[in-house]
């Protein structure tokens, strides 16, 4: 039980410490303002052009997909395995598991080995192409490390070392409901969970700020109507250049 | 006497990203603003005392003032799509010309000061104290940087380095260490309205011989209005246009177009330049006083409508920035576009069947068209995006009847930067622009042995001197480059010849 509970502050901790450094930074970037138009041309011209846009950047990595075919297959790879593994891990905090959910219980496993498998690419691209190894500082390398242990871990748990996920299954309900239960003390899933903690732990510190920066990007999130519409920044009305009158 | 030595890279094939070559361009710095250029600008003369102290407190507004720093510092992943991306890169090898080591330079400083991770673990994340180094390495690269956006078009999260090069040579100026030829042309025009310094009379001068050797040549009297008050355009052009060439060949066919579509319009000699040079050091309250001629001009003149000659950072700041910084535009006649380009103004004369070209004139030219990039990715031409590409394009191509394109990964937005815009176009750069300038020199070659180019059309100043100096290098012709409007002008068929 000292178990249980110990994961279950450090799961509350990380969720506290990554809801409101999100919402900090998201904050921040919301209140700051974009004094002068600079979408990359050519841009959409109406707000759903824009929303379009951020949807294929966001769903297909669209800039990414022009800039290197490699990065872009590895890390779509990643992201989307990811994504699809943390929705089979839905599971264990929905009772009944949704429809969809059991659904996809044998694609999550496929998702889990594509995240690995991306990560993997992702990293011999950091390592030997020359570029990507310069511009990497060590953080670089263990983010990839840290994402590559959980993967890796969550792996091992399905091939390897089984965990009791009926006792699982009422910890992680138990943590919802503000209801604490035991955690099993499997090796792997100890490291799974505790590395998944670090994760949620630096995210509002590090360069995963990267998923909500990508909404408030205002070369991705701006008209193309500068000759149309006004854009003046708060700071910007009251300088001696602005003249009488036109805010 | 300025004397720099250096090889000029061999063309090779098109696009090959060179090795990592660290500190190749450590060595390239311009000259530093002396104080008379940096006071008129509101910058201190010279380095002052506490420079560190003043640089952080700068990035710090900065980062209040601008969406795009915090944005763009958090956000950067290292994924190295923007790797070899950059032109300056592809022709030094030097890594701090890749667009992400070139944002490092300010992110980990930014870091250092500003985020946790890097106050509290500043090795991990690679951040660093704000030394005379890091001062040093932002002088030499953020003036490696043309602010030309190509990286930004492959960046998963649209981070736009010339938005951190706008910064750091901002923060730059503001403790003392500005750059010398931007700031010395602000400051000229601040004082007398153009880049060049070129006062009235020397202008009205300028113009009058313009009007005599175009009647000679073509026996048409075309004419250069100058302060014409009550006339219906006011033209702003970049000043090089008055006199450079091939510029000025430029001017000669927007002077036509005006004729023969029977359309007044005039130059104006207190707001006698397009060219901004406020965007290129990133500074608001400068490019807005240089902004601000242009609509005093407008208003005292009397016109209905403004349109920007060829000139491609200046349709940036004119077409993006104008109605923010000067606007609203609301003393111009509505129907038309406030500013409107002079390829949109001609090409919808063209449409309306009010030009007659006769293609005859540029037959012994194949032609290719460099897509500058302040056009290509930071403005638009004509209604829809991507008119910035097709309306030049249906210029030259209803102007003479051999055109092509160079190779796909170097026009539209994936466009190379000439190697000089930015303000970068300066002799105490030569190397650099030299070097800047082989991926185009590149994709330029490729046309010549496939398909006998000749000439090449672009619509920028910058691009047309910086190509005029160093074509030469890559072994070309320096009279290749040529202005959109050349080709118009020599191809308009004047009612008078019926």
């Amino acid at each position: 039980m000292v178990l249980g509970s110990v994961f279950a502050i450090l799961f509350y901790l990380a969720a506290i410490i990554l809801v409101t450094g999100v919402a900090a930074r998201v904050t921040r970037y919301a209140r700051t303002p974009a004094p002068l138009v600079i979408p990359t041309t050519p841009a959409p011209l109406t707000r759903t052009g824009v929303a379009a846009r951020m949807a294929r950047e966001v769903v297909f990595f669209e800039s990414l997909f022009k800039g290197s075919k490699w990065t872009w297959l590895f890390g779509w790879l990643f992201h989307f395995g990811m994504l699809v593994a943390l929705a089979r891990h839905l599971r264990y905090f929905t009772e009944p598991v949704w429809w969809w959910v059991a659904m996809i219980q044998w694609i999550g496993i496929y998702a889990g080995m594509a995240m690995f498998a991306g990560l993997t690419g992702l990293w011999a691209r950091r390592l030997l192409v020359d570029r990507v190894r310069y511009i990497s500082a060590p953080s670089d390398h263990l983010m990839l490390l840290l994402l590559l242990a959980i993967a890796g871990s969550g792996l091992v748990m399905k091939y390897v070392q089984h965990t009791d996920i009926v006792s699982l299954k009422a910890f992680t309900l138990g943590l919802l409901t503000l209801d604490w239960q035991p955690l099993p003390a499997d090796g792997a899933l100890l490291v799974h969970l505790s590395l998944v903690i670090t994760l949620i732990l630096i995210f509002p510190f590090s360069k995963l700020l990267h998923a909500p920066g990508v909404f408030f990007s205002p070369t991705r999130n701006m008209r193309d109507t500068p000759r149309e519409n006004r854009h003046v920044a708060p700071w910007a009305r009251d300088l001696p250049g602005a003249g009488p009158d036109r805010s | 006497m300025l004397k720099i030595e250096f090889e000029t890279p061999p063309l090779g094939e098109l696009l090959v990203t060179p090795p990592v070559q660290p500190d190749a361009m450590a060595h390239s710095r311009p000259f530093v603003a002396k104080p008379e250029h940096q006071q008129g600008l509101g910058f201190p003369g010279e380095l002052v005392d506490n420079w560190q102290d003043v640089a952080l407190e700068k990035m710090d507004e900065l980062l209040g003032k601008y969406r795009s720093l915090p944005v763009f510092l958090d956000s950067c992943v290292k994924c190295g799509a923007c790797t070899d991306k950059c032109h300056y890169y592809l022709g030094t090898g030097d890594p701090k010309n890749m667009p992400v080591a070139r944002q490092d330079l300010l992110r980990k400083v930014y870091r250092r000061y500003f985020t946790l991770a890097g106050k509290w673990f500043p090795r991990l994340v690679g951040a660093v104290e704000l030394s005379e180094d890091v001062i040093n390495d932002w002088y030499s690269y953020y003036h490696q940087c043309s602010e030309c956006r190509r990286c930004s078009v492959y960046c998963p999260f649209g981070i736009d380095t010339a938005e951190i090069t706008m910064a750091g040579r901002e923060i730059l100026a503001s403790i003392g260490v500005g750059q010398k030829y931007s700031n010395e042309i602000i400051g000229k025009v601040h004082i007398i309205g153009n880049n060049l310094g070129l006062p009235e009379p020397a202008l009205a001068n300028t113009l009058e011989g313009l009007e005599e050797e175009v009647e000679e040549d073509i026996n048409v009297p075309v004419k250069f209005p100058l302060d014409q008050h009550g006339a219906e355009v006011l033209l702003v052009t970049p000043s090089a246009d008055f006199f450079a060439e091939p510029h000025v060949d430029g001017l000669i066919g927007y002077a036509k177009v005006f004729h023969q579509a029977g359309i007044s319009w005039t130059l104006s000699s207190y707001a006698s330049e397009a060219a901004n040079f406020g965007i290129f050091i990133g500074n608001y309250e400068n490019m807005q006083k240089v902004a601000q001629r242009i609509r005093q001009a407008a208003i005292d003149l009397g016109v209905k409508r403004i349109v920007v000659g060829e000139c491609g950072h200046a349709w940036r700041v004119a077409y993006s920035f104008w109605n923010t910084l000067i606007g609203p535009f609301d003393f111009l006649d509505p129907a038309y576009p406030a500013p409107q380009h002079i390829c949109e103004f001609t090409y919808d004369l063209l449409q309306g069947g009010a030009l007659k070209l006769d293609t005859e004139a540029n037959d012994d030219k194949v032609v290719t068209f460099h897509d500058s990039c302040n056009v290509s990715r930071g403005s638009r031409l004509g209604n829809v995006p991507g008119g910035q590409f097709t309306i030049p394009r249906e210029l030259i191509r209803s102007a003479c009847s051999h055109f092509v394109d160079m190779a796909p990964e170097t026009i539209h937005e994936h466009t190379f930067c000439c190697g000089g815009g930015g303000g970068l176009l300066t002799d105490d750069l030569i190397e650099l622009r030299v070097k800047g300038a082989l991926p185009r020199a590149q994709a330029l070659q490729q046309v010549i042995e496939q398909h006998g180019v000749t000439h090449m059309a672009a619509i920028c100043a910058i691009c047309k001197s910086q190509f005029s100096k160093v074509l030469p290098y890559y072994g070309m012709e320096m009279d290749m480059i040529i202005s959109v409007h050349q080709l118009i002008g020599d191809a308009l068929v004047f009612d008078s010849e019926h």
